[in-house]
């Protein structure tokens, strides 16, 4: 029984980080629908700019509880400048182009920013340990987790259901559901489409890096940080359906307990795991999960 | 006629002589690989890259201590030609030959991953090009295959795995009734692992396996293997995780109490020790593969390279440091040797070789012996001990050293033989 709970406690914390990663990436492909390989570059920019500025906060004698404040704070700064930047400096004059040729914009934007991250902060690890222990922990049985656990698991509800919210319950959340059934009949209807790009660019970027600076407690930041994580959250939208908010969440969770399952009674198969349950997906509902059924145009 | 020919030949002659003497005195140019970006660069790839720049500069400049103050090579000076590993074993094989056929190096010394060794050995001998790998752990290299072009100066996995079981049998002497691993699936993780299993095995007759976990290299994310091992509750756990993998690993298991229950053995532990102070507690088993770093000799070599590195780059030269100084040394021992052999003249590619084979030579990290593969495989002995922080700074405790032969298999047996033969012959 303990290790059954402990499957679901290691499951739920592996999608939760999965979901924050990988939220954004399906936002930008369901507004824009553009494959965003870059995706990875800011969940990395994220996690650099919350262990260096906050590392350097707690040196300088900052109360260690307002590092929590200060992870998000670093990944708002670092997505504010970095993002429109993109959007608007590269992507939007690549919006005519096909999507195969814009994904392969974007994973040169990844490999440059590769680049621009070891220039900035070289290749030694940047460490934020405080937040991660600061909190203490609680037992379920023999085993011991960190309330930190809960604090990722928590981000990844508020954004997700933040986004949920966004896209029901707000003016701009139902102009990007316009745009995302139809972008040419929402421009016909005087939407200012670019804008919501810029908006919606921006925002799942922000995602991203808050997934990165949350995560960065955890972890050892070093180069290459981006790369595991935008395979994974691949597998993710892929399961759930490119561009599908509960497809994402779902998939998500189903990554998360089988990989979790896998390390606890089998672990020789974790290695491929995910790929087995994505291609078994694929298999029976080739655009995933919750794949949006688009009108056909004539 | 016969007086112009000869004239002819007199001219040529004449004109070649300068070519044979530049040819003489060329410098020697060496082609280096080690990680430059990616995961590995910052806890091995930078600190061997500046191990090789300090080094050659040193030997350059005849600033380093005997038995190698002799500049250069023989007095033939250094170039050093700097490649990135990164990229993965096929961009390795490419920038290999690009080295080899295009650059022209005389010789080539690198190579961090067992991946990249693997492949690039098969091509050094399809080359022939002297090529001496400086870290790689996988003993497949020389188990698998003889190979006349290439040499490793430092010993193998198995030399860690082995030393990290004796070491831990005797720290927790009749008390291990179970082990558990937590290694990268990939070869470097997965010898390391099998070589310790089997080594305890030997060591602790019944001891049980609770549970080998072998997460995908680079995974990041350990909370689920680290809770199957708590739960499991072996009495050691065995990690041959590196660098952001290996601090990933200290980070989350620290909180949750992982160093507390169990005896943590971390065979690549030097490179992070320092760094992540705060998150190891007395008593973690750390190595550094081999006598290298805290496990250091005291000896001439080790305090003139220990003190230029720290002097140049602000920290202590680390395990990949260190293995990357003792390459350069043992190649330029093999190189001088065939030298005075070759009496006085610059060697030949084979005359290297040959004296490289067998050869015995000190290194900062003590004396080192090509006794395996073939004479192509080094061996020394290794080190280990336990954190403690004295005054709030890291060091290691309970030091204790094994001798070369005993935690190396012999000459021509595989290690897999010698541990299931209880480590003998």
């Amino acid at each position: 029984m303990e290790q059954f709970i402990a499957v679901l406690i290691d499951g739920i914390i592996y999608s939760a980080w999965l979901f924050v990663a990988a939220i954004g990436l399906t936002l930008i492909y369901g507004v824009m629908k553009i494959v965003n390989v870059a995706h990875g570059s800011f969940y990395a920019l994220g996690a650099y700019a919350a262990a260096s500025i906050t590392g350097a906060l707690l040196a300088h004698g900052m109360p260690p509880y307002l590092s929590y404040a200060v992870l998000l704070g670093s990944a708002l700064l670092v997505t504010v400048i970095v993002a429109p930047l993109i959007e608007r400096g590269i992507l939007r004059f690549m919006y005519a182009k096909d999507e195969v040729v814009i994904l392969l914009i974007t994973y040169a934007l990844f490999l440059i920013f590769e680049d621009v991250i070891k220039l900035i902060w070289g290749v030694n690890p940047y460490f934020v340990a405080e937040p991660y222990g600061l909190l203490g922990s609680f037992d379920i049985g023999d085993l011991t987790y960190p309330y930190y656990n809960l604090i990722l698991v928590g981000v990844a509800i508020v954004c997700g259901a933040g986004l949920y919210w966004m896209l029901k319950h707000t003016r701009t959340g139902k102009l990007l559901v316009a745009v995302i059934h139809d972008t040419e009949v929402s421009r016909a209807m005087g939407i200012n489409v670019d804008r919501l790009y810029l908006i919606t660019f921006t925002f799942g970027s922000l995602l991203a890096a808050i997934g990165g600076a949350y995560t960065a407690p955890t972890i050892s930041v070093v180069p290459g940080l981006g790369v595991e994580v935008i395979v994974l959250s691949f597998a993710v939208v892929v399961i759930g359906g490119l561009g599908s908010l509960p497809g994402a969440a779902l998939g998500a969770v189903i990554v998360g307990l089988v990989r979790s399952a896998t390390v606890h009674y089998l672990p020789e198969a974790e290695l491929f795991v995910i790929y087995l349950v994505m291609a078994m997906v694929l298999a029976f509902r080739p655009r995933g999960l919750f794949s949006i059924a688009e009108a056909r145009k004539i | 006629m016969n007086a112009i020919k000869k004239a002819v030949a007199a001219a040529a002659v004449a004109a070649l002589i300068p070519g044979v003497a530049a040819a003489q005195d060329a410098p020697l140019k060496i082609g280096v690989v080690s990680f430059l970006s990616g995961p590995a660069a910052g806890p091995f790839g930078v600190p061997a890259r500046n191990a090789a720049e300090i080094t050659f500069e040193m030997l350059n400049n005849g600033k380093v201590p005997a038995p190698y103050a002799t500049k250069g090579f023989g007095g033939h000076k250094l170039d050093m030609n700097l490649v990135d590993e990164s990229g993965g074993t096929t961009t390795q094989v490419t920038e290999y030959r690009n080295m080899v056929q295009r650059d022209n190096v005389d010789m080539v010394i690198g190579y961090i991953s067992s991946g990249s060794c693997l492949g690039i050995a098969p091509v050094a001998e399809e080359l022939k090009k002297l090529t001496v790998f400086f870290d790689c752990g996988t003993p497949r290299i020389f188990e698998e295959r003889s190979y006349k072009y290439v040499f490793r100066t430092a010993a193998t996995a198995t030399m860690d795995s082995v030393g990290a079981a004796l070491y831990v049998r005797d720290l927790r002497k009749g008390k291990i009734k179970s082990i558990a691993g937590i290694n990268q699936n990939y070869a470097w993780g997965q010898d390391s692992w099998s070589d310790f299993e089997a080594s305890m095995k030997q060591l602790v007759p019944g001891v049980k396996v609770a549970t080998s976990q072998m997460p995908k290299i680079f995974a990041g994310q350990y909370n689920a293997e680290i809770s199957t091992v708590l739960a499991d509750k072996p009495t050691v756990v065995h990690s041959s995780l590196w660098g952001g993998d290996l601090e990933a690993l200290i980070l989350q298991a620290s909180p949750r109490g992982l160093f507390r229950r169990s005896t943590v053995i971390l065979t690549t532990g030097e490179t992070a020790m320092y760094k992540l102070a705060g998150s190891l507690p007395d008593g973690v088993v750390i190595g550094a593969r081999g006598p290298y770093g805290p496990y250091a000799p005291h000896n001439a070599l080790n305090t003139w390279f220990s003190k230029v590195f720290k002097d140049r780059y602000g920290v202590p030269p680390n395990y990949a440091a260190y293995q990357m100084a003792q390459a350069i040394l043992g190649t330029k021992a093999a190189w001088e040797k065939a030298q005075a052999a070759n009496g006085g003249k610059r060697p030949s590619q084979d005359q290297v070789i040959a004296a490289f084979e067998h050869l015995t030579f000190k290194s900062p990290a003590g004396t080192v012996q090509m006794a395996n593969g073939g004479g192509h495989q080094a061996i020394t002995g290794t080190a280990y001990g336990v954190t403690k922080k004295v005054h709030g700074k890291m060091t290691v405790a309970h030091i204790k050293r094994y001798p070369a032969a005993m935690v190396n298999p012999p000459d021509g047996m595989k290690a897999k033989d010698w541990i299931a033969n209880g480590f003998k012959k």
